[in-house]
């Protein structure tokens, strides 16, 4: 019902079905991305090794931080959507998060072997990350006319995974050349970081289309009446409801393991498979899903996902299970917010967008806590089981709740 | 800002920051001298009498434990977890790469390696028993993200007489609060081997608890003791346990070291305050020694006395007999 309002401002022109063009402010942010994504799956990389063998710590210690700050980054999230819509600055809002995080990469070294300064510092990083995930998600799509949405987050979505799988390579690169130098480390990510930052200030441009009338509201009450749309409140409702039945990454890597059939070290090697079938699809997904339609794309990313639970619980073949997880991100992360954005106004585009993925993630996170309990009691392949079969029901009720939007 | 403009502003920070993460590396590189690869010692260092430790600079050796303040006869391995025990030690040795990878290597009476196990993750915890013949270690294997808090730890278990490996040892059938238990998340760490070669104690960590758990090797059965009891120590009469013990939810001050006696199941505080997050080794039959803030501390093991330091620059301490 919005779709007049979110008329992409850089003045794109109406553009051929089979155009590969992606508007200039998109690379932008794909750029900054990717480097960025560098920046952080560097830390990411090595922080185990430092904390334990550097440091002499306890991952567990993180284990119980890392709980306690999921609550903190979804109100950051929810606040911060909210500030940009306000203030109408998405890039500011964006470049904040940016910033945080570049700045964390510094504090580490600072924060020397004090858990607590690096509980505080970690937690600092995923409220960057909170911050900044809404806003770049909601110039994206402003910035691409509504037919090339699936496209344009998709070129985004493969810029960001190639960089995170660059990030540990860079790493592993650095700790060699200086012998195990992990602060080499973290300096060489801070300097990645701040040219994602650069990047981002000189590239990446905020379209804000002169207002028609008087400045609509901003408010936490005007964002809450979003989901008084009927449309916009489903999709909501479907990702949640999906969300509670999809299994946690790390379930799945387990259950591989369990089935065993190759080296335990290859065991941190699964997500990169995973990514790299995700790096594949998300740009001829993203195509798909504008020409097709993005719901039922998104759906059927869905169905991939039952298929590797399928597969996981009979042959349990492991390459089919990776790029079936592949194709379910590529199918999935990008496109929903495809799907979402156009339903959203302009001015409180960012709240929405941050709205939805908070609600995921809460989803998510339930649902880990959820196939936790299942499996305790029944056993992995029941759980399993009660997955696919869940996932195939909410999958039945999504289609017929959002067949119209289709 | 004209393309032209941004284009030189963007080249400009390019050479800036390049150059300062360049110029950092290669600064860092000249400060910490690539570490040698590990080389057996040329002269053993493993005799008894001797406390065994790893030095600040990643090389096991050794000192008279009659003089541990004597400058330490280096020449050992490079490992990043050391124990012995019977003239057979375990070292264990982070692979760090794009996968990182430990290696268990078993070493002789003469330091050089006989066995090498590759694994998963990042070295934890490594310890031999007391004849020589049982030795156990774990690691770290963490998921895709620091992020989502996702990794687990595996304890592996090689009998080196008959050369038979466990890599984890999370599938042993365990019986907890005196319930045949199954559950995903099961994670064992901290081995610890009684005189028998046989009966074992460990961690196991289950729905968010810790408990102690009595194993049987050869049965291949398990079953927890008590909650909130991790890396134990098995003292040389195999009368008392040495554990850490969770007192706080701050990260800071989360452990204290506790002794446990087998037959009254007795707890007692070590004078120990600080937080010890290391699986003990007993010096001698009424003393353990630890690791904490880089250097190897001892304590009484009855919870009388205060901690003293043993060694500077040091952890994985243990006493050659």
């Amino acid at each position: 019902m919005y779709i007049s309002a979110s008329r992409a401002a850089d003045g794109a022109r109406p553009r051929s079905r089979l155009s590969f063009a992606v508007p200039g402010n998109v690379l932008a942010l794909g750029a900054v991305s990717l480097v960025t994504d560098i920046s952080s799956e560097m830390v990411t990389a090595v922080l185990p090794l430092y904390l334990t063998l550097s440091l002499g710590l306890n991952l567990l210690q993180f284990g119980l931080l890392d709980g306690l700050s999921f609550g903190v980054t979804a109100l950051v999230r929810l606040a911060g959507g909210n500030l940009a819509d306000r203030w109408r600055r998405r890039k500011l809002v964006a470049g904040l998060g940016y910033g945080l995080s570049a700045l964390c990469r510094l504090a580490l070294l600072a924060a020397g072997g004090s858990v607590t300064a690096l509980g505080a510092v970690i937690a600092a990083d995923r409220t960057g990350k909170g911050l900044r995930t809404a806003p770049r998600d909601a110039l994206i799509s402003l910035s691409v006319p509504p037919d090339g949405l699936g496209q344009a987050f998709g070129v985004h979505r493969a810029m960001d995974t190639f960089g995170a799988l660059l990030g540990p390579l860079v790493a592993f690169a650095v700790l060699t050349g200086t012998g195990g130098a992990y602060d080499a480390v973290f300096v060489v990510s801070f300097c990645v970081a701040v040219l994602g930052v650069l990047l981002l200030l000189m590239y990446v441009r905020d379209p804000r289309p002169p207002l028609p009338g008087p400045r609509p509201a901003t408010s936490p009450r005007a964002v809450a009446a979003l989901l008084r749309d009927a449309a916009f409140r489903r999709v909501c409702v479907v990702a949640a409801l999906l969300g509670l039945v999809t299994l946690s990454d790390a379930f799945v890597y387990l259950l591989l393991q369990k089935r065993g059939g190759f080296g335990a070290e290859y065991f941190p090697l699964l997500p990169l498979g995973t990514a790299a079938a995700y790096l594949l699809l998300a740009v001829p997904v993203g195509r798909l899903a504008d020409r097709l339609g993005r719901v039922p794309v998104f759906l059927a990313g869905h169905v991939a996902l039952i298929a590797a639970y399928l597969v996981l619980i009979g042959p349990g073949w492991l390459v089919a299970v990776l790029v079936l997880q592949g194709a379910f991100y590529a199918a999935t992360d990008g496109v929903l917010m495809a799907v979402a954005g156009p339903m959203l106004p302009a001015h409180l585009r960012t709240s929405g967008l941050a709205l939805l993925q908070t609600g995921q993630a809460g989803a998510r996170l339930l649902s880990s806590i959820l196939f936790g309990a299942v499996w305790t009691v029944w056993g992995s392949a029941q759980g399993l089981a009660v997955m696919a079969a869940g996932l195939a029901v909410c999958l039945l009720g999504a289609w017929s709740v959002v067949r119209r939007h289709a | 800002m004209t393309p032209v403009r941004r284009l030189l502003v963007l080249l400009a920070a390019l050479a800036v920051l390049g150059g300062a993460a360049a110029g950092y590396a290669a600064w860092a590189a000249r400060r910490d001298p690539a570490p040698v690869q590990e080389e057996a010692g040329r002269e053993s260092a493993l005799r008894p009498g001797r406390l065994m430790f790893r030095t600040a600079a990643g090389r096991v050796a050794g000192v008279p434990l009659t003089a541990t303040s004597a400058v330490p006869e280096a020449g050992g391995p490079a490992c990043d977890r050391f124990s012995t025990g019977g003239g057979t030690s375990i070292c264990l040795v982070a692979r760090p790469g794009p996968v990182a990878t430990t290696h268990a290597v078993i070493l002789d009476r003469s330091m050089r390696e006989t066995r090498r196990i590759k694994l998963a993750g990042i070295p934890n915890r490594a310890r031999m028993s007391q004849s020589g013949r049982m030795a156990s270690w774990t690691v770290f294997v963490t998921g895709d993200s620091y992020s989502e808090g996702g990794f687990s730890t595996w304890t592996g278990i090689l009998d080196t007489r008959t050369g038979y490996a466990v890599t984890n040892i999370e599938d042993i059938p365990l019986t907890l609060n005196g319930r045949r238990y199954h559950a995903p998340d099961v994670n064992y760490w901290g081995v610890t081997f009684a005189a028998d070669d046989n009966r074992f104690y460990a961690t196991v960590a289950t729905g968010g608890k810790t408990y102690l758990v009595e194993g049987d090797y050869g049965r291949w059965q398990a079953r927890t003791l008590r909650e909130n009891a991790e890396c134990p120590s098995l003292s040389p009469d195999g009368t008392r346990l040495v554990f850490k013990k969770r007192v706080s939810a701050d990260p800071a001050r989360m452990w204290r070291l506790h002794l446990l006696d087998l037959a009254t199941m007795r707890e007692t505080p070590l004078a120990e305050r600080a937080s010890v997050d290391d699986q003990v080794a007993w010096l001698d039959g009424r003393t353990v020694m630890y690791g904490r803030a880089g250097d190897v501390w001892s304590v009484p093991a009855d919870g009388s006395g205060a901690p003293t330091r043993l060694v500077r620059g040091a952890s994985s301490p243990v006493a050659v007999r």
